[in-house]
């Protein structure tokens, strides 16, 4: 059914009782040409613009949970293209230009607000690295600014920039298309999408185990039985390894804890993105009133999806230093849950050692704002069998050869990514 | 938050203490690039316990080697008797 004026009094009249599912039921078949493991944001967006743009509709998508139970409706909701290194930024930039218009596309309200990105710096060597950030950034098409200590305060009342701060601010990135999408509706919309499109989406079905014969997918172990495929896209974040070890290899990416909060709302006060970067906080308040919080990994590694207290507190410390208001709210609200972060921080997206099995993982704590772009350039991978230029430089066989892309230049210790 | 058994010390909050990651063996310096790309990358099994180096920078000062599952956050083997420690 599509959302319009008419359809909204339609069923205001029948007394909203009759909205179909927006997910239809399914009767799961024998096999599929296309099965993804994973309806989160990407696996769901994959599916989408499989048969969105391919019209390939014999496509199965399986979660062990339910859609928008995991990470794509849990995290700080914040997109944004302010990426150095090319095939960081181009990916990234790329979703922004489909989050500008996506709701439209998928007749499905995302909240897309272009509310403006600023990314605070602490020092004038930091200033001058963002500069150069800010430049290859308008080499790629990007709008994007420096803001001085003024222009902040204009843009963010409230903000301390007391010189005699613990790390004074002494300027900002900018970039105007960056904000915030509602999550949750991202996960919704592109799974209605798919399932009216006639892709099957299969809810609290997990898949145990994939099944290889002479190198090659063959299909996927599921408590509801085995499950025939042409090929097989690993989109699971958290479970990929497991997954991949089922299939014979190692992925080289180490689970570790990430968290984030919210607070009680409050009245509006803070109509952009901030972040902090002496230690890390972002913050952004919502559509409700609730500022949204997040910080740093938890720093080693977990699978027990429960945080950290020390990392709460220094998360808190953070944002009461950009913003001393904030001791007067209490958190309403706190997650946590398992980011897969490989060995140089970047994504792994492409082809693996098993034939026609491909795989999407390892965005750890970075993943949501590239959701679109992921999904439109690994559908187009799978329906021509050639990596999108989009795609290639986060090929799992980067390890191997040495072309790591790592933004942050940290080397192989992802829980400092 | 972690309870971590420092031999030393006993059992300190994880605050005091820096992460050092998986411990790993590193092959030699001159060792052929795959076995390096082995060591740094593929050093994750994902089993659910790993050896892990810890640094008591607010406590002895020492780099100290544990044992942990990654679920439950257990210290396996807590008794230090496979502890590694160098100062």
């Amino acid at each position: 059914m599509r959302y319009s004026a008419a359809s909204l009094l339609k069923q205001a009249l029948g007394g909203q009782r009759k909205w179909p599912p927006f997910v239809a039921p399914v009767e799961l078949k024998s096999s599929y040409d296309i099965i993804i493991v994973g309806a989160g944001g990407h696996g769901l967006a994959t599916a989408h613009y499989l048969a969105e743009n391919h019209g390939i509709k014999d496509v199965l998508v399986l979660d062990s949970g339910w859609i928008g139970g995991g990470n794509t409706a849990r995290n700080t909701t914040i997109v944004r293209s302010d990426y150095l290194l090319p095939a960081s930024f181009a990916l990234k930039h790329f979703a922004l230009q489909l989050w500008a218009k996506l709701s439209q596309d998928l007749n499905f309200n995302l909240m897309y607000s272009p509310r403006g990105y600023i990314d605070l710096a602490h020092s004038d060597g930091e200033l001058e690295h963002f500069m150069v950030r800010a430049n290859a950034m308008r080499l790629g098409g990007a709008e994007v600014s420096m803001l001085d200590c003024s222009e902040i305060a204009d843009r963010v009342p409230g903000i301390d920039l007391d010189r005699n701060a613990r790390f004074p601010i002494s300027g900002a990135l900018f970039q105007p298309e960056g904000g915030v999408v509602r999550h949750d509706a991202v996960a919704w919309g592109f799974a209605r999408s798919a399932s009216a499109h006639g892709i099957d989406v299969q809810q609290n079905c997990a898949v145990t185990g994939l099944r290889v014969e002479a190198n090659r997918i063959v299909g996927v172990t599921t408590p509801r039985g085995d499950i025939g495929a042409d090929k097989v896209l690993i989109c699971a974040a958290g479970a990929s390894a497991r997954l991949a070890r089922t299939a014979g290899f190692r992925l080289p990416m180490e689970p570790i804890n990430v968290q984030a909060f919210v607070t009680e709302p409050v009245k509006p006060l803070l109509d952009s993105v901030v972040n902090y970067n002496a230690g890390l906080s972002y913050l952004s308040q919502s559509d409700k009133g609730e500022l949204v919080l997040g910080g740093a990994t938890d720093g080693y590694m977990s699978q027990a999806r429960r945080g950290s207290f020390a990392r709460i507190e220094d998360t808190l410390a953070r944002a009461l230093q950009i913003f001393p208001f904030l001791s007067q709210l209490r958190l309403l609200r706190h997650w946590s849950g398992t980011a897969d972060i490989p060995m140089d921080g970047n994504a792994i997206i492409g082809a693996t050692p098993v034939d026609d099995l491909f795989i999407n993982c390892g965005w750890g704590y970075a993943g949501f704002k590239a959701t679109p772009a992921v999904g439109w350039a690994m559908a187009q991978y799978l329906a021509s069998g050639t990596v999108p230029m989009l795609l290639q430089p986060f090929s799992l066989e980067r390890f191997a050869s040495g072309a790591l892309i790592d933004d942050a230049g940290i080397g192989p210790y992802p829980w400092r990514h | 938050m972690l309870l971590i058994p420092c031999p030393h010390c006993g059992e300190r909050d994880e605050s005091e203490f820096d992460y050092g990651g998986r411990a790993v063996a590193l092959p030699e310096l001159d060792a052929a690039p795959g076995e390096w790309h082995q060591a740094l990358h593929l050093g994750n099994d994902n089993e659910d316990c790993v050896d892990e180096y810890w640094y008591h920078y607010a406590g002895c000062e020492c780099w100290i080697r544990l044992r942990r599952n990654l679920s439950s956050h257990d210290f396996i083997d807590a008794d230090h008797s496979s502890s590694e420690v160098t100062n």
